[in-house]
């Protein structure tokens, strides 16, 4: 993104041997920040499918150390780790994720020449999900697939959900994070506990670093 | 903890341990019945088993298999169910709020839903219990209805996010409240132990690692221990088993790897409005071919979901809405006001959703996604949100029955059926304009309607005075069956304009005064 950051140094992570991060927590944590970076759930190719598609719905184009959703994609559907819940004319999570992939690719091949959807620029991968999106894309590739409701249903609720799981995405935002046992004792906004994020006002960048600097 | 034989006969076999049959088990236990409380879910100690995080504590819920159909599938999850010795309770929002009196009569009083067996003056009663047992935390004079004690707790602070709602009333001319919370305001010891005051974590609705909260887990079933009651965990309920006199024998539970069958001399049904039917409905035999307790037909008809719509939008100075119990303040002024061009009534309260809460609502209601999400969720610590429980009305169309789909232990899990009315939509539309009017006028900016979310549910195994047009009677006690009872959200015949914890503890702790009363009769 070009935005300026919002919370300019703030780390959630250096709150981890505070009192705001019990034992629990940081194993937790720790656990998903080793998520391998390899397919164990996905075929080669589908994780090089939900790669591309992880990454037109987080883009992480500039800035460093992106985050690896489709490696949390693939854990979450290692572990069938959802709602559990299907809708009438959907397959359950896990089933729902290899034939929407597939379906992807296919309508990308049809709609491109051939070129898969890992192969395609971003601005025709953004077009073909806007079209799911829109409702624009059915028919036989989809085997009975709603497009539009894959999309909605199942992409935008688990991948978003995968980013803002993770400590950058907390940074990002100002989230205060895990907060247990100390949790908050100033409850307004505008006057936070030095634990909490600074945010920056517009010029004032430094300011605030050198606040985030010291939560602890 | 006590342990019983599979070979005992107990009083009470109790399936699920939330509020109902949580609440039931320590009830019983206490009047020295034998009582084992069976639950699918783990029994977890929340200060070493439980994580600051979002996505780590979907251990809470029932995720289980489930088909959702209909025009507007009910999205089941995080705010409708829960799957630990404590049921949803271990993750509920605390909102403790007592029922309009007219609700218990709502067709007589108000001309719509069907009539409670019960009396409002005798649920006051039991609402006074329960304040009292449970410990909330609510303000000194509460603004709407009948008189009612003062809460045995102070009202919590208000973070930013409850000022504001309190400033957006006031603009349009309604009141507010502080929202009694099943949250601690100052140490407390009792019969179940000691508990902290709350630390304003803001992870309520992800498990309270402090035990602050008061919850089924926390409240009752210390105290079911205590008196000797067994809690079997980990042990899923697939079956209720009948004798050839009629009468339920016992239950066939899956835990260990394998089934076994524990005698029970009464058996208590309290999964929720989902579970409870789908248990009944699992249990048909050749007795009772279409299911226990449904010769009326409604065992899992009438399914009501309350509307959880809302209307979110940017202000100009922080909030953070993270710290403190999400909903520190409320109004239910539209559920007293009779105004209104529909049947049954709302509150809406404040709101502090956690990153992957906020998200979804962003993804759902907005549909955004790419460079637009990111920069969406910038604004994540300047953003207010108020959110309503909206009554929606009784209709048999609604209903739980069962699929083909097997789950985990070979069961046919629940096909959830649900369609709208014209009054829920009203309803809605109605909530929409009144919430964008109280958070347009203190100055919230690009504002936008979440419309069709939901929350709690109830009505599957409703409670009446005719054993044709009900499945259990005002003591919970099934008409066709009298040693099966049915304790939880399932056997509310409307389900009302607040959050429904507290009159599901209220309706235990009555049904467990009852019981007493018909043993002690010789009617058990």
């Amino acid at each position: 993104m070009t935005e300026r950051p919002r919370y300019p140094g703030y780390d959630v992570l250096a709150k981890r041997d505070t009192p705001s991060w019990d034992a629990k927590t940081r194993e937790v944590i720790a656990q998903r920040l080793a998520t391998p970076d390899a397919p164990r759930f996905f075929s080669a190719e589908e994780w090089r499918i939900a790669d591309a598609l992880c990454q037109c719905i987080l883009p992480q184009t500039d800035e460093g150390d992106p985050v690896s959703l489709v490696a949390l994609l693939d854990s979450k559907l290692l572990a069938d780790n959802g709602d559990g819940f299907r809708e009438a004319a959907m397959p359950y999570m896990r089933d729902a994720w290899r034939q929407g992939l597939a379906a992807i690719d296919g309508e990308a091949k049809a709609r491109h020449d051939s070129r898969g959807f890992a192969i395609l620029t971003d601005c025709e991968r953004n077009a073909l999900l806007l079209a799911m999106q829109s409702g624009e894309v059915n028919g036989d590739r989809w085997s009975g697939l709603d497009a539009k409701a894959f999309f909605e249903r199942r992409i935008l609720v688990d991948v978003p959900a995968l980013y803002y799981a993770h400590p950058k995405a907390w940074n990002e935002i100002g989230f205060g994070g895990p907060a247990s046992p100390r949790g908050y004792v100033r409850l307004d906004g505008d006057r936070p506990d030095p634990w909490e994020a600074a945010e920056a006002e517009p010029g004032q960048e430094r300011v605030a670093e050198q606040r985030n600097d010291h939560v602890i | 903890m006590r342990e019983y034989r599979e070979s005992d006969a107990v009083d009470f076999v109790i399936v699920g341990t939330g509020a109902g049959g949580g609440t039931l088990a320590a009830l019983l236990a206490e009047q020295g019945f034998s009582v084992i409380a069976f639950d699918a879910g783990g029994y977890f100690r929340p200060l070493e088993d439980f994580a600051s995080d979002e996505t780590a504590q979907n251990q809470l819920y029932w995720t289980d298999k489930r088909v959702l159909d209909g025009p507007n599938p009910i999205k089941m999850g995080g705010n409708n169910s829960g799957k630990a010795v404590g049921g949803s309770t271990v993750h509920y929002a605390m909102v403790a709020l007592r029922f309009r009196p007219e609700w218990f009569k709502s067709r007589t009083a108000l001309g719509y839903g069907a009539d409670w067996p019960i009396s409002w003056q005798e649920m006051w009663h039991y609402y006074g219990i329960a304040e009292r047992q449970i410990n909330i935390s609510g303000p000194l004079t509460y603004p709407w209805g009948p008189k009612r004690p003062r809460y045995p707790y102070r009202a919590h602070e208000l973070n930013t996010a409850g000022k504001l709602l309190a400033k957006g009333c006031e603009a349009i001319g309604i009141d507010w409240t502080e929202t009694p919370l099943a949250t601690l305001s100052a140490p407390h010891a009792g019969p179940e132990g000691k508990s902290p005051p709350c630390a304003y974590r803001g992870f309520c609705r992800f498990g309270c690692t402090t035990n602050a909260k008061r919850s089924a887990l926390t409240v009752w079933i210390p105290r079911a221990l205590a008196a000797g009651a067994e809690v079997r965990d980990l042990a899923m309920v697939g079956r209720i088993e009948t004798g050839s006199d009629g009468r339920v024998t016992g239950v066939q539970y899956h835990r260990y790897g394998g089934w076994r069958f524990q005698r029970a001399k009464n058996v208590v049904v309290a999964g929720y409005a989902v579970e409870t039917p789908r248990l009944l409905l699992n249990s048909a035999n050749e007795l009772y071919p279409d299911g226990l307790a449904n010769s009326s037909g409604l065992v899992g008809r009438n399914l009501m979901t309350q509307t959880n719509a809302a209307v979110w939008g940017r202000m100009d100075e922080p909030v953070r809405w993270y710290k403190g119990p999400p909903s520190l303040a409320i109004t239910e002024h539209w559920n007293y006001d009779d105004n209104k061009d529909f049947h049954g009534g709302y509150c809406w309260m404040g709101q502090g959703p956690l990153p992957i809460e906020w998200v979804s609502v962003q993804t759902g209601a907005r549909g955004l996604w790419g460079e637009d999400l990111r920069r969406a969720m910038l604004d994540y610590n300047h953003m207010i949100g108020v959110k309503m429980v909206g009554e929606m009305l009784p209709n048999e169309a609604n209903r739980v029955t069962l699929a083909d789909d097997l789950d985990q232990y070979g069961l046919r899990v629940a096909r959830i059926t649900y369609a709208w009315g014209e009054n829920d939509k009203a309803l809605v539309n109605h909530s929409l304009e009144q919430m964008s009017a109280s958070i347009q006028a203190i100055g919230a900016k690009d504002m936008f309607r979440q419309e069709d979310d939901t929350c709690h549910l109830g009505g599957t195994a409703r409670m009446g005075s005719d054993p044709r047009a009900s499945v259990v009677d005002a003591d919970c006690r099934s008409w066709d069956i009298p040693n099966l009872w049915v304790c939880d959200g399932s056997v509310f015949p409307t389900v009302g304009g607040v959050n429904p914890s507290l009159t599901i503890q209220a309706i235990a702790i009555r049904t467990a005064d009852r019981i007493g009363k018909l043993a002690a009769a010789g009617k058990l």
